[in-house]
Order: structure tokens, then sequence, then C-alpha cells
């Protein structure tokens, strides 16, 4: 038994219950500590971690007396399906039923410390750590089965949960016989590898979501859906603006409303009922000015505003001699693209249940940041960490949206204030007012090829958006990629927050390369797709792209072809994407409609193929708002979509016929699959309208109104 | 506050309330009876997250005061299952996985039944129509349209694909 230290007398825990009273509380049977180190370096990956991954060990893999396996991670469920495809790879590992795999998630208590659910991380960098720690469980487990038959290690065989003895199946030993009576604690002391045995049973088998039953009978528990006795509804009183500054309230009038508590802490005002309609109607009854600071920008003047402003650069890439290479080209290319701001907009607003007892708080929140929420409490109402706890229940969607959980800390500050549990649950309003939007950016292209269409310079500029996307990807001798005002934090650009959207300013990134690409593919005379081929050494990016043209009978044509078929490819969390789109324009209009989609991905090992399959469904359907409608609004701090009346997400007709593709490679560790179907659907669909009518769009979303303008304007 | 005596069908049981009536039937469904299905997504019914049926009608709940409900049947997710056993239209959702973060399922699942118990065997574009004004922000639209068209053959009697 390699790398297995017991120790005795840990009671030290960097969390909420001491570890003694934790395994305690699991009751009988065997506990597994494991220091969750990754294979995959996560600090160039995940956004800044407030706390350090913790070097100690812990509570990661419970097998009790019946057998089950539970499984504690940090990681949350919302929607996009690691409750299943987690249980799937320690199903594997550990040789038992999948029934028998729970998965206990997003309780900052019982589960490891998790920084947050984000970046498609969850099966690249959690998944090896996972399975390794269930490979040495298995190897713990047969090592006792092993003393208890009087058998060697080596002569015995796991099927389903019970060990027995090769060739003598009589001589046999289930893991819930194994841990009955136990009350063993084994920590163990490995670094996980990639690459492991290829023999699934589970892993790589399309299963659907294992939590759909709650989902189609309502049992499924949200956050809004929990109640505590004495629990009380609260509204907060919102500025109508960012930047406005409380002057006065007047209270009478809502503390006159029956059953209403009325509280104050400075400018933090908030209505209390037993009643959520009560404390509706009291809200608005609250009389409040403000005075109002605004910057004076709105989504109609921010390009010009962000092109005035100065910027720290840092060149992230650079080869060659750009100079030369210019007067080198045959062709050269200047183009500016622009991107807005995008509302994430799940359906479930941002919710939290708060509860002081004996000291202790707890919060239950719908967030993707179960711990980074922990974390922000202690700090807002100076508790230390042991008495603060967060759960997170079933999450009706994120998309990067719910890694700020300000919810969390008002419904805390209320239960501390009023000494009753209080629920916040964000209205719509507050959901728009309080996103932290997909940034507004600027993307500067100059690009140039030589007589045979190879790309021989690349100068890309991109502003306020960073730089995940922003790779050449394309094989040019001569590039620079430039990243200005990467911290935006820093400038006085955005009068609201903004953070994390679904594949994190890639679709950014990818809009302006790949649309870049079809501009000189088409001077050049050659087929966008053979011009990507010609300039591409990736083979896993030639490959993505020749599966999608496959599976969408791609046939050459030389730009605008009047077909209206686009492409676009590129690479994010790890994977390989390639996409086509065939579009049809209304001339009159300008109303672009998406007939067809299609994507091949290469994700490496796919632990469940149905999963990976509807994310890859979900990014290619949510993108169709990016690229047709979706724009926040907005003057100054004034948001003017406030709602779903005037901002725009996709609906049922919206709907083009989709096309998938998985690649096979179950050689390659797996890759992120929860974003990259979404990059490059803005591209793809607007090469496809300038295919089908000669008119570049460089603004997303296409409104009809940019679309005509583009059909109108002289062709050079 | 007058508080009147409201009497309603709730999921197939006769009720009896005493409340404001103009109370909104979501949070009445919600906090009262403990319906939490019923999901609140914009509160001006562009979202459908809320929507219940009313005498088989698909209808937003989260603008309706419960008093329009006096006298008549409501049918929240909770009610659809008849003898422990699934909806044709659940058991087609799961068959399908037409789910992701699951938030606006309940509202899809009670739009399409009041679809179906309408017109029982819709063309694919009819069960467009008929799910327009559902949002689903996770991108499960595809799968929502072809487990609509599965249920509907499953309830006329013919078999699951």
């Amino acid at each position: 038994m390699k790398n297995i230290r017991e120790k005795e007398n840990r009671t030290a825990s960097p969390r909420g219950m001491k570890r003694r009273s934790f395994v305690k509380a699991l009751g009988g049977g065997i506990v597994l500590f494991f220091a969750p180190w990754s294979a995959i370096d996560l600090s160039a990956l995940a956004p800044p971690q407030r706390r350090s991954l913790t070097k100690d060990y812990n509570a990661f893999l419970h097998i009790a007396e019946d057998g089950t396996v539970s499984c504690f991670t940090g990681k949350i469920e919302m929607g996009q399906g690691i409750i299943t495809s987690l249980a799937q790879m320690m199903a594997d590992e550990l040789n038992v039923p999948l029934e028998k795999v729970k998965m206990v998630m997003g309780d900052t208590e019982l589960c490891p410390y998790d920084a947050g659910t984000w970046g498609s991380l969850t099966t690249r960098a959690f998944g090896p750590a996972m399975r390794a720690a269930a490979a040495e469980a298995r190897a713990i487990l047969v090592q006792m089965a092993s003393e208890k038959l009087g058998v060697g290690t080596d002569q015995l065989e796991v099927v389903e949960g019970v060990v027995s003895e090769i060739g003598n199946p009589a001589s046999n030993v289930s893991y819930a016989e194994l841990a009955r009576g136990k009350k063993l604690e084994r920590y163990l002391e490995i670094k996980p590898s990639a690459e492991d045995h290829t023999q699934f049973t589970w892993v790589g088998k399309p299963l659907k979501h294992s939590d759909a039953f709650e989902k189609v009978t309502g049992r499924a528990k949200y956050t809004g859906d929990l109640k505590l006795s004495g629990m009380l509804h609260a509204r907060i009183l919102r500025p109508p603006s960012h930047g406005a500054k409380l002057v006065s309230a007047d209270l009478s009038a809502a503390e006159a409303t029956e059953g209403v508590r009325v509280v104050r802490d400075g400018d933090f005002i908030a209505v209390l009922s037993e009643n959520r309609d009560m404390a509706d109607i009291a809200i608005v009854r609250i009389k409040a000015e403000y005075t109002f600071d605004e910057l004076n920008v709105s989504d109609s003047t921010v390009f010009d505003y962000i092109n005035r402003g100065e910027y720290r650069a840092n060149t992230v890439r650079e080869a060659g001699d750009l100079t030369t290479a210019s007067q080198q080209c045959t062709k050269l290319f200047e183009h500016e693209y622009h991107d807005p701001y995008l509302a994430h907009a799940p359906i479930e607003t941002h919710t939290a249940l708060a509860r002081f007892e004996e000291g202790k708080l707890t919060v239950w929140a719908s967030t993707q940041s179960p711990f980074g929420l922990q974390d922000t409490l202690v700090r807002e109402l100076g508790m230390s960490l042991e008495t603060v706890r967060v759960i997170t229940p079933f999450v009706g969607g994120g998309f990067g949206g719910k890694s700020p959980s300000q919810q969390g800390v008002e419904a805390a500050r209320l239960a501390r204030i009023t000494g009753r549990p209080v629920m916040v649950a964000w209205t719509r309003d507050e959901e728009f007012l309080y996103d932290s939007f997909h940034p507004v950016s600027v993307v500067k292209v100059r690009s140039g090829i030589d007589s045979e269409g190879r790309i021989m310079m690349w100068d890309y500029n991109v502003y306020l958006a960073g730089t995940r996307g922003a790779e050449v990807i394309y094989d040019v001798p001569n590039a620079r990629v430039t990243s200005h005002g990467e911290d935006r934090s820093k400038y006085r650009v955005h009068p609201f927050a903004t953070g994390a959207w679904r594949a994190p300013n890639n679709n950014t990134n990818t809009f302006a390369r790949e649309t870049q690409i079809d501009i000189m593919a088409a001077a050049a005379g050659i087929d966008p797709f053979e011009f990507r081929l010609r300039n591409l050494k990736d083979e896993r990016m030639t490959g993505v792209l020749r599966a999608v043209a496959a599976r969408f009978g791609y046939s050459p044509g030389k730009l605008p072809s009047g077909r209206g078929i686009g492409m676009a490819c590129g690479t994010d969390a790890g994977t390989w994407v390639a996409f086509m789109a065939e579009v049809s324009v209304d001339r009159s209009t300008g109303t672009v409609k998406v007939k067809r989609l299609a994507c091949a991905q290469d994700m490496g090992l796919c632990v469940n193929p149905q999963g990976a399959l509807l994310q890859m469904e979900g990014c290619m359907t949510m993108a169709l708002g990016y690229t047709l409608t979706e724009e926040v609004k907005y003057e100054g701090g004034n948001i003017r979509d406030r709602n779903f009346d005037s901002y725009s997400i996709p609906k049922f007709s919206w709907l083009p016929d989709l096309e998938c593709v998985i690649m096979d490679r179950p050689d390659q560790p797996p890759q992120g699959g929860g974003e990259p179907a979404i990059i490059g659907i803005g591209a793809a669909v607007g090469n496809a309208v300038f295919d089908a009518t000669g008119a570049r769009l460089f603004r997303v979303p296409f409104t009809p109104e940019r679309v005509m303008e583009a059909i109108k304007k002289p062709k050079v | 506050m007058m508080e009147e005596t409201i009497r309603f069908k709730l999921n197939g049981v006769d009720t009896e309330l005493v409340t404001d009536p103009n109370q909104i039937l979501l949070w009445v469904l919600r906090n009262h009876f403990g319906l939490t299905g019923t999901k609140y997504g914009c509160g001006i019914g562009f979202c459908g997250a809320c929507t219940v049926l009313i005498d088989n009608e698909p209808a937003r709940s989260c603008m309706m005061p419960v008093s329009d409900v006096a006298g008549r049947s409501v049918v929240t997710i909770e009610g659809l299952e008849k003898d422990g056993k699934l909806h044709p239209l659940q058991q087609a959702f799961i068959d399908h996985d037409a789910l992701q973060c699951g938030f606006c399922t309940p509202g899809m699942v009670l739009t399409a039944a009041g679809m179906l118990d309408k017109n029982p065997s819709p063309t694919r574009e009819e069960i467009v129509a008929g799910l327009e004004e559902n949002l689903c922000r996770c991108g499960a639209h595809k799968r929502i349209i072809e487990a609509v068209e599965d249920a509907s053959g499953v309830m006329r009697g013919g078999n699951v694909k």
C-alpha cells in the first residue's frame, strides 16, 4: 500500500465543523481524506482565488456501512450535468454500480474547499483528482478484503462493489461488509496523473441527467423553495441606477403596512414580511430621493468612449517582425470589432436564505461559489470561518453570473438585524440592475496575406476583454497579440459590475479573429474552408474543421457565394471546436434567420457523451442571443433593460437545425465542455451573412438595422 | 385589508382559503400551499416559469390575484402525476433529457399539457408556437420540442419512441 499515512489527532480543520465531529456526523464506515492536488495548474486558468487551495487533507470519499459511496465536492450543479458525470468517474474507479454513488455538493461544512464552479474546469481539473482518490480507495478496500479473506490482493477482483477471489467467487466480501462496524479514517497523499486505465464501464456511456425526475415533478428544491419556521421575505430598497446616492427616505407609509417590518442600517433599507406580497407592496411605498453622479456614456457612445481611453498594454505573444512582414504582404487588412454588454439572465434570480442559530450563520444560496460567499460573509459580517456555513441547493442557471453572490450577504445582514430567518429573492429588475455583465469590448486587427493566400502578418489588439480565446491559432510567422486594459476595474469605463459570461470573452475574440480570417479568404478569392486549412498546422484544429464540414455536407465556394454559409473555429477550456452556419437574410428588413448550425468538438476523453451533447446544444442555442439580439441598453449608470420585455433571449422559433459531432479521443485527457460550443456562433453566422449578401458585419448583435446598414454600404 | 373566503379546486382537491383576495396566485401557491414547483422568473408574465393550468388552460400565476381562480380548477406541476405515475409529458422530458437547470421545466411541462389538451396532434410548428412565450436560458429548446412531440404520440395511444 503505497503513499498512505494514517494520522491521529488531526483535529484542526480549515472550515466549519471540526474534522472529528464531521467524521462522527457521517456515522460508521470508511472515510478517506485526500489532498486535492490538481493535474493542471489552476492558477493559470481560474479567476484569482481568494483562498489558496488547501494543502491540508479534506473529506473526500465516504464508504458507508450500506456500501454507498459518497463524494464530497465544493462544486455545484446548475444544469451542466456534473452531478452525473462525476458519479460516472467515481463508479468506474471504485467498481461500484452507478446508483451506489451519491454526490454531496456545494456545502462549505461538508465539502472540501473549491474556488468555484466555472471555466469548464470540473471535469478537467477536479475530475483527475477525484478519480485518483477513488482508485486509491479501491486499493484500500481490496487490501482490507485481502486480510479478511486471507487471499493476496493480486488474486482478487472487484465487480459491482463486491471483492471476490478470482476463480472462486464464493470467497467474497462486499464494500458494505468491509465498511460495517468500522470507523476508519485514512489519509491519502498521492499526485494523480491524468492517464489511467481505459477500460471503463460508466465513463464514455451516454447518461441522462440523474436529477431529471426531481426537476420534472417540481420536487427539486432551489434556494427560493426552502422554508424555515418564522421566516421573513425581504425586499430591499434599490437605487434607480448605479452611482445614485440616497439623500433621504420617508419610511412612514411602508411602516404603516400591515404585517411589515422596516429595517434601516445606513443606506441599507429593507421591508420584511412573512408574506412576500406584503413586502412587494411595502417596498414601493418608500419615498426616496437620490443624487446622481454618472458617467456620460451610453450603449450608443461607448465604443468611441473606449477608443478615447488609455490603457496599460500587455503583449502576450510576439513572433517575427511585423513591420518587415507588412511590406512583404500583397494585401493588408485593418478592421475594428465591437461587442456589447450582455446579461446572464438565468431564469432563477439570485436568491438566498439566511439563519442565525446559536451564534452560527447558515446561508442557503443560488451561487456558483459557495466558498467565495463564505469568505465574503466572514469579511462583511465580521464572523469567523468556523461559524459560517454556505449550502447550495439546485441552482437555476448561472453562466458566470452567480459567481458574485451579493444576495447572500443581504440575507445574512437582515437575519442578524431581525433575529429571524430571512429570504432574499431578487426580482427580475434587481437581477438586471446587479448583474455582472459580460463587458463591452473593442478588438482591432491588422493582418496581411501573400500571393499564395498565406497569412504573413497578424497584429491583434483586444481592449478591455482579456485574452481568453485571443490565441492566433493559425500558423503565422509574424504575429503579435496585445491585451489592453486587461484589469478593467482600474479604468472607469463600466458604470456597473462586469464579470465572466459563459466562455468569458472568448466569444469576443473568436468573433474578431474568425471574421478577419473570412475577410482575408474573400479578398484572396479562396474558399474559406480551404483558406483556414492552408493556414493551420494544429491537427486537432484541422480535425474538427474537417469533421464539421463532413457533417454539414460542405462544398467549396468562393465568398460571397450567395448560399449563406459561414464557418469559424477556435479553442476554449482545452477543447478544439469548429462551426458551420447556414442563414437566410431578408434584404428588405435585414432580418437574419439562422437555419442550420453544426459544431464539431474535440474534448479529449468524453466522460458523458449525452451530457456533453446537451452542453453543446445549449451553447449553440444560447449563442443565438449574443449573435442576433442581446445587448444591454444603458445611459450612464441607468440600465434601461430591466426585464425580458426589452432584453430578448433565444426563443423556440429561433431554433435552427442543430448538428453536433464529438470527436472520439479516448486516449486524450478530458477537457472542458460547458462553454466551447458557444464561442464561434457569432463569427460563423456573421460570415454566413456575408456569404449570403456580401455585407460585412463588425458588431454583434446583428440587429436588422445593422444588417440593413451593412447591405446598403457601398462595397469596396 | 379585507379578507375573503376563496374556494377553488387545487390539484383535484376542493380547497378553501381565507385571504386578501389581491394576493398573487404565485405566492399563495408557493408560500401558503408549499407548491414550490411553480417558479418566479420575471414577475410580468414574460418568461412562463410561473405557468399553471386554470381550467386546463396555461396561465401565468405571477400577476394573477388569487380571487381570479375562485370557482375554478388550478393544476400545478405537483398535481400532474396520476396514481403515482408520471404524466406522459413528464416522462418524455426525462426520456429526452429535455432540461438542464430545470428551473423553467414545470412551466414548460404545464404549457405543453395545456396545448395538448386542446390539440392532441400538434405539428412541430404548432408546438413551437405554443411554447414560444416560455423562456429557457440553458438552451434545451430542441429537446423540449422533441419531448412534446413524443408525449403527444404516447397520449394518443402510440408507442414511445
